[in-house]
């Protein structure tokens, strides 16, 4: 089984393990330089992309404030359908709902659409408790499988890969769980590909069982979406006679018409394209097409907590698209197991603490797992602020208490009292210019010493500028 | 169905216990473009073409009266010998083709469709700013498997009559009870260094053949 994220360090103790391997560096520079360009062409092609991207922010703000109403809505019209809803209201709840479902059909497999909603509730894990082997599908989640490994990514979990080390993956663990590598693999990626479509498509043939979670679902239809690129989740929608969808309730959207927002802004932020690939639709069961039994799992797990909270309840406005994850320099040298999340980056930082509370370590470190540059909330395609959110969190962090918080708050209560009082600001400002020379790169002391453990001191310039605006302007 | 309901009712509980003071969310404005296309049905096309061969599909243009030959050079050219036939599929279509063709009843199994080398199907709807063919598994589309499993799909466009602009353009010309599939090009991963590749699991060529007349 892949391996699980609970217990890990906190994000400084895991990134500055992460900084210091040069492949993963490597790997993770090219990967997402690469698909910060291409975003960039795909968004500006569209000149009213800051419509839509406002539209999409509103119908997901507007139908977070109804999500009741909503859910109701789509559990009528997925049941009129010939669908059947669950609800639960965590993980350990969705992941029992889907092993009895897998249960009852009398199969020991199924195959998987990635999904990060299993990922979260660690389903796999779940499944192989009962005897339940879980296949996943889509190239990356593959990757990660067979490599014993954990997603870094939210679009790519194989990301911090790279092709010479996905050949060696392929080649040395493919035979344990079905066909085996084809001889002489390079390491090219359409060969790799190729590798892939061998493997799976046994499986894919024979599968009675397949389990997905969703991009969006449509309450007034009762209409699921997955949106993918390789054709693994047409194969786990289409193929099996019984189909498990696990979705977040946030993903809903009220009407059929809100698609034509979403798809436009998704595949861009994401993966840089006009549209995806493969995009399926499908509304309960349909007589002699696709699965004749439908189970849609609505899931909780956090979510509720998240709407509570005001700043914070726009990350559930999220899409999943990864593009903040592309543009921000804290992942693009700590990698993405550092957040200990199935949501890493930015957006993990920000939602991975609101689902889970901040009763560890680790997620009472991620708010603190940004540099507040802003990017993110640039290439957010529904405008979620997450620096706003990374802010408040702190603020929810430092109330909760803890030494170097406690320290935290009173250098904050030092500062707010200097900048109050100007003339005892120029009186230092003018002594630490003067003793400059005297300054340590690092400076020590408990809970001082941790911050510029992983910072250098900036330098003091020769003069305080009050000074130096005086003497130049009178 | 105790826990079941309980469960519901403990997640709807939530949420509206979580929304208790939320002040109420504006009403979406809807200004974005209905069409970034000038309407014009030429420069349409020309973009569905440009598109579609963007992303690596194939893209022919045909008469209806020349579709038949075309269809028949697209399959021997790819080398297919068997083709799926979707039910309601226009009977002239493959008569320019020496394939054996299988006509799909319903019945044809996941591993029968694995043996065949193509499919030929119509579609309901193209979006040119996409490059997109949407299918509905309606007449001469078939079940959702049909056009999955061969490797090879070609995919008729009517263009006087299936073209639109746009996504806001499509969305109301569709079906929702209908099972449909987006196709925009052959299957593709970039999970690989987030390059694209073409060729997974779905078809790994799509032909389009755009008909006028």
């Amino acid at each position: 089984m892949s391996g699980t994220f609970i217990g890990m360090p906190s994000f400084p103790e895991a990134a500055r393990d992460a900084v210091r391997d040069t492949t993963l560096r490597g790997n993770l520079r090219h990967a997402t330089h690469t698909i910060r360009a291409k975003r960039a062409g795909a968004v500006a092609e569209l000149d009213d992309w800051a419509q839509l991207r406002e539209a999409g922010k509103q119908i997901k703000d507007r139908t977070l404030r109804h999500l009741d109403t909503h859910l109701e809505q789509v559990e009528r019209a997925v049941t009129a359908a010939g669908g059947t809803v669950h609800w639960a209201a965590d993980a350990d709840e969705a992941n029992r709902i889907v092993t009895d479902l897998v249960k009852a059909t009398g199969e020991t497999e199924v195959v998987k659409v990635k999904s990060m909603a299993t990922q979260e509730i660690g389903l796999n894990a779940a499944l192989e408790e009962a005897g339940i082997r879980a296949y996943e599908t889509d190239l990356a989640e593959l990757i990660v499988q067979l490599g014993d490994d954990l997603p870094s990514h939210i679009l790519v979990p194989a990301i911090h890969r790279n092709r010479g080390e996905i050949r060696d993956i392929f080649r040395d663990n493919m035979a344990d769980w079905g066909r085996p590598a084809p001889d002489g693999l390079t390491d090219r990626p359409a060969d790799l590909a190729e590798a892939a479509r061998l493997h799976l498509r046994e499986k894919f043939l024979r599968a009675k069982v397949g389990i997905s979670g969703a991009n969006f679902m449509v309450a007034e239809t009762g209409t699921l979406v997955v949106v993918e690129s390789e054709g693994n989740g047409r194969m786990c929608l289409t193929l099996p006679e019984t189909l498990i969808s696990v979705v977040g309730i946030e993903k809903v959207v009220p009407t059929w018409r809100d698609l034509e927002v979403f798809l436009q802004l998704l595949p861009r932020s994401s993966t840089a394209e006009r549209m995806n690939p493969y995009t399926t639709m499908w509304t309960g069961t349909t007589d002699g097409d696709g699965p004749r039994a439908f189970h849609l799992v609505l899931l909780d797990n956090g979510r509720t907590d998240t709407l509570a909270d005001e700043v914070g309840r726009q990350a559930l406005r999220c899409i999943r698209c990864s593009a903040c994850l592309n543009v921000c320099p804290v992942y693009e040298r700590a990698g993405g197991h550092a957040y200990g999340s199935a949501y890493p980056g930015p957006i993990g930082a920000i939602l991975t603490p609101q689902l889970r509370g901040t009763a560890t370590e680790l997620d009472a470190s991620l708010p603190y797992a940004s540099s507040l540059c802003g990017a993110c909330y640039e290439v957010c395609p529904v405008a979620i602020d997450i620096p706003e959110v990374l802010v408040h969190l702190r603020e929810k962090v430092a109330d909760q208490g803890g030494r170097g918080h406690r320290l935290e708050r009173a250098a904050m209560r030092a500062a707010t009292w200097l900048l109050d009082h100007p003339a005892a600001l120029t009186a230092g400002e003018r002594l630490a210019s003067r003793t400059r020379k005297l300054h340590p790169r690092r400076l020590p002391g408990p809970g001082v010493r941790e911050w510029t453990n992983s910072r250098d001191l900036p330098e003091l310039p020769a003069e305080p500028f009050r000074d130096w605006w005086k003497k130049n302007h009178e | 169905m105790t826990s079941a309901s309980s469960a519901r009712d403990r997640v709807l509980g939530r949420v509206r216990r979580a929304l208790a003071d939320a002040p109420e969310a504006p009403e979406v404005t809807r200004d974005y473009l209905v069409s970034h296309t000038p309407d014009d049905p030429a420069t349409v096309l020309d973009l569905l073409h440009e598109n579609l061969a963007d992303y690596r599909a194939g893209v022919h243009r045909s008469t209806r009266q020349h579709l038949p030959a075309l269809i028949g050079e697209l399959l021997t050219g790819h080398g297919a010998r068997t083709v799926v036939v979707p039910p309601g599929l226009p009977g002239d279509w493959l008569a320019g083709s020496d394939a054996r063709l299988r006509h799909d009843d319903g019945h044809l199994t996941p591993a029968e469709l694995d043996s065949a080398d193509a499919v030929v199907t119509g579609c309901a709807l193209a979006v040119a700013e996409t490059g997109t063919v949407v299918l509905d598994a309606g007449p001469g589309q078939g079940r959702r498997a049909l056009t999955l499993i061969p490797d090879l799909h070609i995919c008729v466009v009517d263009v006087a009559g299936q073209v639109v602009a746009s996504l806001p353009q499509a969305l109301p010309r569709l079906d929702p009870t209908r099972p449909t599939t987006w196709i925009s090009g052959p299957s593709a991963t970039s999970d690989i260094e987030l390059d694209r590749v073409e060729g997974v699991h779905g078809p790994r060529t799509l032909e389009v053949v755009l008909v006028v007349e």
